[in-house]
């Protein structure tokens, strides 16, 4: 590894590069604090009250809960689903494998707006008219986190050497599932809690499917702070920063756990 | 054996259906709507010729392909400059700004998109700043237009290509340099003769996810110009589920047309990641503790979701 200290050209480009990158974030943090901006460098006079008001809207705080739920609700039902399905196939079929990695990789290659015409087109019409509600929202919402969920699970399982445990505690004696339960959930948990909040996170951020599958219907955050965005520059600033700290929060705890969890693997 | 089985079969049963019913149905209902005539019925390769000979449709997929070929070219370029310089920082300091790079990531789509209009819009701080003081180097710049749409791609393009192209820098070892410097290459030879041979395949990869991902992303573009350019996932977005009359039909099609290039982009990606690992320099060859890596590179990796 690098010990040396970095020359000046790199800490030049680095540092231009993170000026550009942090401006924008910067650019939205000032304008919601501000009281108004207009032709200085600065804004000339502050207020918090573009927070207060957002606080106060009602509007806001429903399509915080609504985000809030309907992501918890698809992490829970994609953990539910995931973990013993992705178990069983590490276990008993890995040669499935292959043919997982395919499955998991297409909702990386398809974009938001393909899978949504694909949605959209089997549940508006015929038996299943689904279209608009939030049972629709949350099966999109689990094609769109499968990947990480996947991986998380699966990598979690190979740390742990998962195969290796159950057989020994069968050969304790354990039957299957109370070994699932007691030996190897246990162990694979921190995995577990970092790819939900990882999930979590992308699908707090999500837009196309939302907008497209139950914009009229259903008011994420997202879908708030684009109607928002039209009518008051200031206000929607304020929403930007507050989705940017909380998604931040989540990122931090995220990394802190990811961290330990290297750390402990690597003992 | 019996019960066993029911055991395994019963743990995998929702998870085939929920992929069944939410991943691989909609696939192929989309598929086969390409195919269907305008009253749903019968099958036709007319949306296809009409997709293609439509000089509106055709200017959509012209505008999307350039925008993601400019903007994934510049985003590689910026990319790989930064991973170099970020890869003589100490290790320290190196995790502190991926750490940063990656926090940014997290500002996409419609935030980010109404943060270059607080910036560069038309009553943007830069905008009127740079107008008082006389300034005219952004005399033809305009956010709402194609040059605006590339500035805000490669705002989320280039801290990618970072993320994934860094940890292939670790794999050109410190000896092949000096080995390289005794028998008398300069800097720039070696970089051309060993270095960027060795990254090809890193960086043909990373180009791929970077053309998938700007052909895909939607959110930014329709919160920054809405209709009023003319972009082909913009455009699928119109026609499904648009205020105008929707010609769903048509809309899969060029969904279809969507999917194919972005599945052939990230087939050439995974392509040349496989490459890569043949060789031993795949990424993250060489950091050590794998999963810390691909933990770190994941979230920034979500951007192909079509952000």
């Amino acid at each position: 590894m690098n010990i040396r200290k970095a020359g000046f050209a790199p800490r030049i480009v680095m540092l231009l590069f993170m000026a550009y990158l942090l401006l924008p974030l910067l650019a939205t943090g000032l304008y919601a604090l501000a009281r108004d901006w207009q032709d200085s460098l600065l804004p000339t006079a502050w207020t918090f009250s573009w927070f207060s008001e957002l606080l106060g809207d009602l509007r806001f705080l429903s399509a915080l809960w609504t985000s809030l739920y309907l992501c918890l609700i698809s992490v829970a039902l994609s953990l539910v689903v995931m973990l013993p399905a992705v178990f069983a196939i590490t276990v008993y079929f890995p040669h499935w494998e292959h043919f997982m990695k395919g499955l998991v990789v297409l909702p990386y290659a398809v974009p938001g707006v393909v899978a949504a015409v694909g949605l959209i087109r089997t549940y508006s019409s015929g038996p299943l008219d689904i279209a608009g509600t939030a049972y629709l929202l949350v099966g999109a919402y689990f094609v769109v986190i499968l990947p990480y969920m996947y991986q998380g699970i699966r990598n979690s399982l190979l740390t742990v050497s998962a195969v290796e445990l159950l057989q020994a505690a069968e050969l304790l004696g354990a039957r299957r599932r109370t070994a699932f339960l007691t030996v190897i959930l246990p162990n694979i948990w921190p995995g577990i809690i970092v790819s939900s909040l990882l999930s979590f996170s992308v699908l707090f951020g999500e837009f196309v499917l939302t907008n497209m599958l139950v914009g009229g219907h259903i008011k994420t955050i997202q879908v708030y702070l684009y109607q928002r965005v039209g009518e008051s520059g200031h206000l929607a600033s304020a929403i930007a920063i507050s989705y940017f700290v909380f998604i931040l929060m989540l990122s931090m705890v995220l990394m802190k756990l990811g961290r330990r969890m290297g750390g402990e693997v690597s003992k | 054996m019996k019960p066993r089985n029911r055991g395994v079969i019963l743990a995998l049963l929702p998870f085939l259906l929920m992929v069944l019913a939410f991943q691989l149905v909609p696939a192929v209902s989309m598929l086969a709507g390409s195919f269907r005539q305008e009253d749903g019925t019968g099958f036709t390769l007319g949306n296809y010729l009409h997709a293609l000979q439509s000089a509106y449709y055709m200017q959509a997929i012209k505008n999307s392909l350039l925008i993601s070929i400019t903007s994934s070219l510049i985003g590689i370029a910026a990319g790989l400059l930064c991973a170099y310089c970020i890869t003589r920082f100490t290790s320290r300091v190196r995790d502190r700004l991926l750490m940063l790079t990656n926090m940014t990531s997290n500002f996409a789509g419609v935030p980010l998109a109404f943060a270059y209009i607080i910036l560069l819009g038309n009553n943007g701080v830069f905008t009127l700043l740079f107008k008082q003081w006389g300034w005219d180097i952004f005399g033809d710049f305009n956010l709402y237009s194609w040059s605006g749409l590339v500035l805000v791609y490669i705002y989320f393009q280039a801290p990618l290509a970072l993320l994934l192209l860094y940890p292939s820098f670790y794999g050109i070892r410190e000896q092949w340099r000096e080995a390289a410097a005794l028998l008398g290459a300069g800097r720039w030879q070696f970089w051309k003769t060993i270095g960027l041979p060795i990254l090809a395949p890193a960086i043909f990869g990373t180009l791929g996810i970077l053309f998938a991902n700007a052909m895909g992303a939607y959110a930014t573009a329709y919160a920054l110009v809405g209709g009023n350019y003319n972009l082909l996932a913009v455009r699928i977005g119109a026609l499904v589920a648009g205020d105008v009359v929707t010609q769903p039909q048509m809309g899969s099609t060029l969904a279809v047309l969507l999917a194919l290039t972005t599945l052939l982009a990230v087939y050439l990606n995974q392509r040349m990641a496989r490459h890569a690992e043949s060789f031993g320099f795949g990424p993250a060859a060489k950091t050590g503790s794998n999963g810390k890596v691909s933990l770190r590179l994941r979230p920034a990796v979500r951007k192909e979701l079509g952000q």
